[in-house]
């Protein structure tokens, strides 16, 4: 009696794992053509903010390589380098670089740098700054993430490359100076960087396995 | 115990009984994502959404769950569905999906979802818990935007800032700069800024309530539910 009864219990709720599990998967089915390339549509919209699409004719957001430097590109995981040619020349990189020192923990960049060695632009992925002010790197807050543009390691001199406070050419923000201090340091070593390793990176060959972002929608469910 | 009308079942999940302000669950994405008009409204909106499926679903299948293993089947029912929500938002709405960011698969944890279908669709009909979990739904909805809209006005000085998120890119200009050349009030915008938020609005909800009882108990007139949900 006692069996029978907790048969049909664990049955019952067999049977519910079951026809819930079947409905997430029909959903997930669905959508994750559209969440894939929703995820691509906004990564080809942050790309081109930095190199406008009449400047390239490649498969720009494919077109991208995994490179490891901690120190210059201030994280241990891969970080993603996007190549932007046109005719087969190269023209600019997109290096996702991380500025780990924030003050709420590290800020994703996306720092974009023209073959010739000067900035196309910066961008901010993410950050857990404090709101209001670490947060005014954000381009729909202030300017300030645009006082980069058309930067190099000679525009200003290397000893420059610091916020005012510390004796360099870049604003910091009342009360908040880690975040634009940190986000400062990581363009630099980012350009230090692409300096050391222009050519390797638009020789590179893409990885076989080039399905970073897509690996999601490919193998889940 | 008579069944409830469904005008008192609406009456006490939009006010009398509101998730929020009377019952105080779901505190966590309540303090955590009200920061700005728009994430209140979206988030009540995906919980108030889960609510009334899980209670229409739950209440039509209790006759059919065995008492002993009826909290798990809540939990694989609610657990389903917000990941289906989640799914559909993150198709569908992923500026919104990707700023609510974690709060919306936690909505599987908001004690109000298992506490509906537990205390009022384990016992009642299909439609009557269907206008339970939407108008207790719609409750929090309400106390998430009004939470969202003060942070939002005290802290940035805007109202309905970054609309598109929720409404298409059509709503981009939806904003509302309420106080122009506004610094800001941090406080507000931080989690601080929630909790006293919370505890006013709770506040007004008791002031208001009071005020209602003694103009009832003045007038002796028995005023409707309707009424009171006006005041």
């Amino acid at each position: 009696m006692l069996v029978k009864k907790m048969m049909l219990s664990a049955t019952l709720l067999g049977l519910f794992a079951m026809v819930g599990t079947g409905l997430v998967a029909i959903t997930y089915d669905n959508a994750k053509g559209r969440i894939a390339q929703n995820q691509q549509e906004s990564l080809q919209q942050s790309l081109r903010a930095l190199v406008p699409a009449k400047r390239y004719d490649n498969d720009f957001s494919h077109d991208h390589i995994l490179v490891h430097d901690r120190p210059l590109l201030g994280t241990s995981d891969p970080v993603i380098v996007y190549r932007a040619r046109k005719a087969g020349k190269p023209v600019a990189v997109v290096i996702e670089s991380v500025a780990p020192d924030g003050y709420g923990g590290p800020i994703v960049l996306l720092v974009g740098i023209n073959y010739d060695g000067t900035i196309a632009g910066v961008r901010v992925v993410s950050e857990q700054e404090t709101p209001g002010l670490g947060t005014n790197i954000e381009p729909d807050r202030t300017h300030w993430i645009f006082s980069f543009d058309g930067r190099s390691l000679h525009n200003p001199q290397l000893d420059k490359w610091k916020v005012k406070k510390d004796g360099g050419i870049f604003d910091q923000f009342t009360g908040a100076t880690i975040t634009p201090r940190a986000v400062v340091n990581a363009v630099r070593n980012t350009l230090l960087y692409y300096q050391q390793h222009r050519d390797a990176l638009f020789a590179a060959k893409i990885p076989e396995k080039n399905a970073v972002k897509h690996e999601d929608a490919k193998h889940g469910g | 115990m008579a069944d409830k009308s469904y005008a008192d079942i609406a009456y006490d999940g939009l006010w009398g009984n509101n998730v929020t302000f009377v019952q105080i669950l779901g505190l966590c994405p309540t303090l955590a994502v009200t920061n700005s008009l728009i994430n209140g409204l979206g988030m009540g909106l995906a919980t108030a959404l889960v609510l009334a499926s899980s209670n229409t679903l739950i209440s039509a299948v209790r006759h059919v769950i065995r008492p002993d293993v009826r909290i798990p089947v809540y939990v694989l029912v609610i657990a389903s569905l917000v990941t289906i929500i989640d799914l559909m938002m993150n198709a569908y709405l992923p500026a919104l999906h990707k700023s609510l960011g974690i709060f919306i698969p936690l909505i599987v944890v908001n004690c109000t979802v298992i506490g509906r279908a537990e205390s009022f669709a384990s016992k009642n009909s299909v439609g009557r818990s269907f206008v339970d979990g939407l108008t207790m739904g719609i409750g929090f909805t309400l106390a998430l935007t009004l939470l969202g809209g003060m942070r939002e006005l005290i802290g940035s000085g805007t109202l309905f800032a970054h609309s598109e998120m929720l409404f298409g890119a059509g709503a981009k200009d939806f904003t509302l700069t309420v106080f122009h050349h506004y610094q800001g009030l941090l406080l507000a915008i931080l989690p601080p800024g929630a909790f006293l938020g919370l505890g006013l609005l709770i506040a007004l909800k008791h002031f208001i309530d009071a005020k209602v009882a003694t103009r009832r108990a003045a007038t002796e007139e028995p005023a409707g539910d309707e009424a009171a949900a006006a005041g």
